[in-house]
C-alpha cells in the first residue's frame, strides 16, 4: 500500500527524521492560509499523488506570495497528474501539501528496499540526488552505495557512518546522517514497510540534513498489525475496479484489452493472459481469484470483470487444487443468473472434481461455451469475442 | 528416490484442527502420504483424522518420529510454526499459508541459519502448493491425480500453473519424480537453484522443468546455476509476457521492479544459459516431451 508524501514525512519525522516544515491543505484558499501560518518568503506547494515524477509534471511549484500560492493550487485542485509512473489516465489531485522553501546545497538519493537476493533489507544511496534511481544506475552506476542490513541486529552506527563516508558526506554531519539512516530502518522495520525513499535527502545551507521529499510503501500483508498505517488509504489514488475488487478480497489489475479473465493462482491467472494474447486477443484483467473460491466469490468475480465496459468475452479458468470444479461450476451457474452478462462466457474447468463441474455446467441450459485445455479456452475466447462482433455489427447494419 | 519426500516420510500437519487443513489431511492420507499427528497449541490430547495432536512440535517429534511438517496456519502466527519446527528438529518443512508479511520471512530465514547446514531445515514455501512425489506422497494441497509417477522434475513458483504443466505432462503419458512448489511470495525458504541442486543429485530425475514468473532475481540465478552445474535438460516457462510493469501480479513477489525481471528478459536469460524456453504454457507438456525424446 502506497502512501502520500506528507503522511511518510510525518512518519519518519517520527523517527527522527528532520522534515521541512509543512502543512496539508485541501483548497487553494487553505493552501494560502497554510502558508501563512508557516510563515517565511518561500514556499513550495506540491501535488499529492501516490507517483513519482510529480516535479517534471508541475505537480511542485515554488511560490512567493499569497496570489502565486493560489494560482499553483488552481491549476492542481481537481486535475489529473500524469507522471511516467501514474500512466496516461494519471491521478487526481485532492490534497496539496505547502512546505516552507530550504536553501540546498547539496541533494543526495537515498533509498531502503527489500532485496530479494539476499533476503534482507538493503540501504541504496547515491550523491546524485533528484535524479530517479533508474537514471542513477543508468547514467552514474559508480555513485551508487548499497549495503545490506543484518536482521538480527538490524542497522548499526558504523554501516551508517560507512554509507556517509562513502558518499562523502561532511563529518561534522555524519552525527545527523547516522540517526537520519537509523530512522528510516527503524521506521521500515517496525512498520512493515517495502520500501522507504527519500529523493533527494538534502544538506541544507545552514548545514542540516532534511527530507525534501518522501515516499513509503507497506507491506500488504502486514496491515493488520498496523491499523493506523490502514487508516492512510486514499481511494481517490487507486484504479476503481481494484479498489472494488480490494474491497471483495480479490486481487485484480485492470488493462487494456476485450477478454476478461477469471482465473484462480496467481501464475496461472498470468499464463491466461499470456495465451489470450497469443491466440489473437488482447486481456481485460489480471484476476485472481484464490484459493477456496465459493459460489458468491465466482459472482463476485463476474461482477468485477462485468464492470470494465471494454469486456467482449470472459474467459473462466479454473484448475482446482483447493477449489473443486463443482463449487466453481455452481458459481458460474449462480453467478450467470444473478448477474447480467451479455457477452460469451468461456469456461475451462480442470482437476479435482472436474466430472461434476462439466455435469453442473451442462445441465444449466446456460450458453455456456466449455472447453478442456487452455490454448482451447484461449482460442474460443477469441473466436467468440471475434464472432460476436461480427454477429453485433451485422444487426447494426439490417437495423 | 525422489527428493525431499518419499513413501516412508513420517509427517505432522501445523494447524491440523482448521476447516481447510483437515480437508487435506485426508486428502493426503488418502494419496498414501505418511501423516502420524498435528500440532495445535492448546489442542494436545485430542484427535483429528485418526492421528494424534500435540500441543509442541518438540512432542509431536518425540511421540511420532515426524520428519516433515506442513504448515497450515493463519498468517499472523505462520512465520512462528515455521521457526518452532525448526528448533524442533523437523527436516523438511512446506508452508502453504499465504500472506505472510515480509519482514518475519526476513526474520524466519535469519533463525534458520543459527543452524549448522547439515541440521538446517528445509522449507519450501510459503504461498505454495506443497511437494509431491508421485505414487508416493504428498505434503501439500495439489490434486494428487494429476500427477504421473515419472522422471520429470518440476519446480514452480505458481500453484495451478504447475498443475497445468502436470495436467499435460499426464496426458502425453509422462511422469514426474517430483514437483516442488517454492511459492509466490519475495522471501521464500528455497530458491529455484536450492531445487535445481537436489534433482541434479537425483537418479528418478532425468529432466528439470522450471516454471518462473514475472518478479525477482530467481530464474535469473537459477539460470547461471543451470549453465554452471546442471548437467541434466532443462525446460523453462516463464508467466507474465502480457504482465504491466510495476504492479503486483497476484503472488506478492510477482512484480517487475528492476532490470530482468521481465517475462521477456527472464526467457533470454535462460535461452543463454541453455534453457529449452516453452514459448506459451499451452506447450509445456509437448516442449518437455520434444526434449525427452532427443535426450533418449
Amino acid at each position: 500500500m502506497d502512501i502520500h508524501e506528507y503522511q511518510a514525512k510525518d512518519i519518519l519525522s517520527g523517527f527522527g527524521v528532520e522534515v521541512p516544515p509543512g502543512a496539508i491543505a485541501y483548497s487553494p484558499e487553505q493552501a494560502a492560509y497554510r502558508a501563512r501560518e508557516l510563515g517565511g518568503e518561500k514556499w513550495v506547494v506540491k501535488a499529492q499523488v501516490h507517483a513519482g515524477g510529480r516535479g517534471k509534471a508541475g505537480g511542485v511549484k515554488l511560490c512567493s506570495s499569497d496570489t502565486e500560492i493560489q494560482a499553483a493550487c488552481e491549476g492542481m485542485f481537481g486535475r489529473k497528474l500524469v507522471t511516467h509512473q501514474t500512466g496516461p489516465e494519471g491521478k487526481g489531485i485532492y490534497r496539496v501539501y505547502v512546505e516552507a522553501g530550504v536553501p540546498i546545497d547539496r541533494e543526495i538519493y537515498l533509498g531502503f528496499v527489500l532485496d530479494r537476493s539476499s533476503q534482507r533489507v538493503m540501504i541504496v544511496a547515491s550523491g546524485e540526488g533528484g535524479m530517479e534511481i533508474e537514471d542513477i544506475s543508468a547514467e552514474k552506476p559508480d555513485s551508487i552505495v548499497r549495503s545490506t542490513v543484518e536482521p538480527a541486529v538490524g542497522l548499526q552506527e558504523f554501516q551508517a557512518r560507512e554509507i556517509a563516508f562513502a558518499l562523502g558526506i561532511d563529518p561534522a554531519l555524519t552525527a545527523q546522517m547516522v540517526r537520519t539512516l537509523q530512522g528510516c530502518y527503524r521506521a521500515f522495520t517496525e512498520l512493515d514497510a517495502t520500501m522507504v525513499e527519500i529523493n533527494p535527502l538534502v544538506i541544507t545551507g545552514d548545514n542540516r540534513i532534511v527530507a525534501l521529499d518522501a515516499k513509503m510503501t507497506f507491506d500488504d500483508n502486514a496491515l493488520f498489525r498496523h491499523p493506523q498505517i490502514s487508516e492512510f488509504r486514499d481511494k481517490s489514488q487507486e484504479d476503481p475496479r481494484e479498489s472494488r475488487a480490494a474491497d471483495r478480497g480479490l486481487s485484480y489489475v485492470g488493462l487494456d484489452g476485450n477478454i476478461g479473465c477469471i482465473v484462480n493462482g496467481a501464475g496461472l491467472a498470468m499464463a491466461t493472459m499470456d495465451t489470450i494474447k497469443l491466440a489473437g486477443g488482447e486481456p481485460a484483467n489480471f484476476l485472481d481469484i484464490g484459493g477456496g473460491a465459493t459460489p458468491e466469490r465466482v459472482a463476485k468475480a463476474f461482477r468485477l470483470v462485468m464492470s470494465d465496459g471494454n469486456v467482449q468475452a470472459v474467459l473462466v479458468n479454473i484448475f482446482a487444487g483447493i477449489n473443486r470444479c463443482d463449487w466453481v461450476a455452481e458459481g458460474v451457474v449462480q453467478a450467470l443468473k444473478e448477474v447480467q452478462v451479455d457477452v460469451p462466457v468461456i469456461v475451462r474447468l480442470a482437476g479435482t472434481n472436474v466430472e461434476e463441474g462439466q455435469k453442473i455446467l451442462a445441465k444449466s441450459g446456460l450458453p455456456i461455451i466449455r472447453a478442456t485445455t487452455l490454448m482451447e479456452a484461449a482460442e474460443r475466447s477469441v473466436g467468440a469475442w471475434k464472432n460476436d462482433l461480427s454477429q453485433a455489427t451485422r444487426v447494426r447494419a439490417v437495423k | 528416490m525422489s527428493i525431499l519426500l518419499d513413501r516412508d516420510t513420517k509427517v505432522i500437519v501445523q494447524g491440523i484442527t482448521g476447516r481447510m487443513a483437515q480437508f487435506h489431511t485426508r486428502d493426503m492420507m488418502n494419496y498414501g502420504t505418511n501423516v502420524v499427528g498435528g500440532v495445535v497449541p492448546g489442542k494436545g490430547g485430542e484427535t483429528v483424522e485418526g492421528v494424534p495432536v500435540f500441543n509442541t512440535v518438540k512432542e509431536a517429534i518425540a511421540a511420532t518420529g515426524a520428519e516433515a511438517s506442513l504448515v497450515f496456519v493463519p498468517p499472523p502466527f505462520a512465520a512462528d510454526s515455521i521457526m518452532e519446527a525448526a528448533d524442533a528438529g523437523i527436516r523438511y518443512c512446506v508452508c502453504i499459508t499465504d500472506g505472510i508479511p515480509a519482514q518475519d520471512m526476513i526474520r524466519v530465514k535469519r533463525y534458520m541459519y543459527r543452524y549448522p547446514k547439515d541440521k538446517r531445515m528445509v522449507l519450501t514455501g510459503p504461498n505454495c502448493a506443497g511437494t509431491i512425489s508421485p505414487g508416493k506422497a504428498l505434503l501439500g494441497i495439489m490434486p494428487g491425480h494429476i500427477y504421473l509417477p515419472g522422471n520429470v522434475g518440476i519446480v514452480g513458483r505458481s500453484g495451478t500453473l504447475g498443475y497445468e504443466a502436470a495436467a499435460q505432462l499426464k496426458e502425453l503419458g509422462i511422469g514426474v519424480s517430483t514437483s516442488v512448489g517454492i511459492g509466490g511470495d519475495p522471501i521464500n525458504g528455497s530458491s529455484f537453484k536450492d531445487i535445481l541442486e537436489r534433482f541434479e543429485q537425483d537418479d528418478e530425475t532425468h529432466v528439470i522443468a522450471l516454471i518462473g514468473e514475472i518478479g525477482g532475481p530467481q530464474e535469473a540465478e537459477a539460470a547461471e546455476y543451470i549453465r554452471d552445474h546442471i548437467t541434466k535438460p532443462v525446460i523453462a516457462y516463464v508467466a507474465g509476457m502480457t504482465a504491466p510493469k510495476g504492479r503486483t501480479m497476484g503472488h506478492a513477489g510477482a512484480i517487475i521492479s528492476a532490470f530482468g525481471e521481465s517475462a521477456s528478459e527472464k526467457v533470454e536469460i535462460l535461452s543463454a544459459a541453455g534453457v529449452t524456453v516453452a514459448e506459451n504454457p499451452a506447450v509445456i507438456g509437448e516442449t518437455i516431451a520434444n526434449v525427452m525424446r532427443k535426450a533418449a
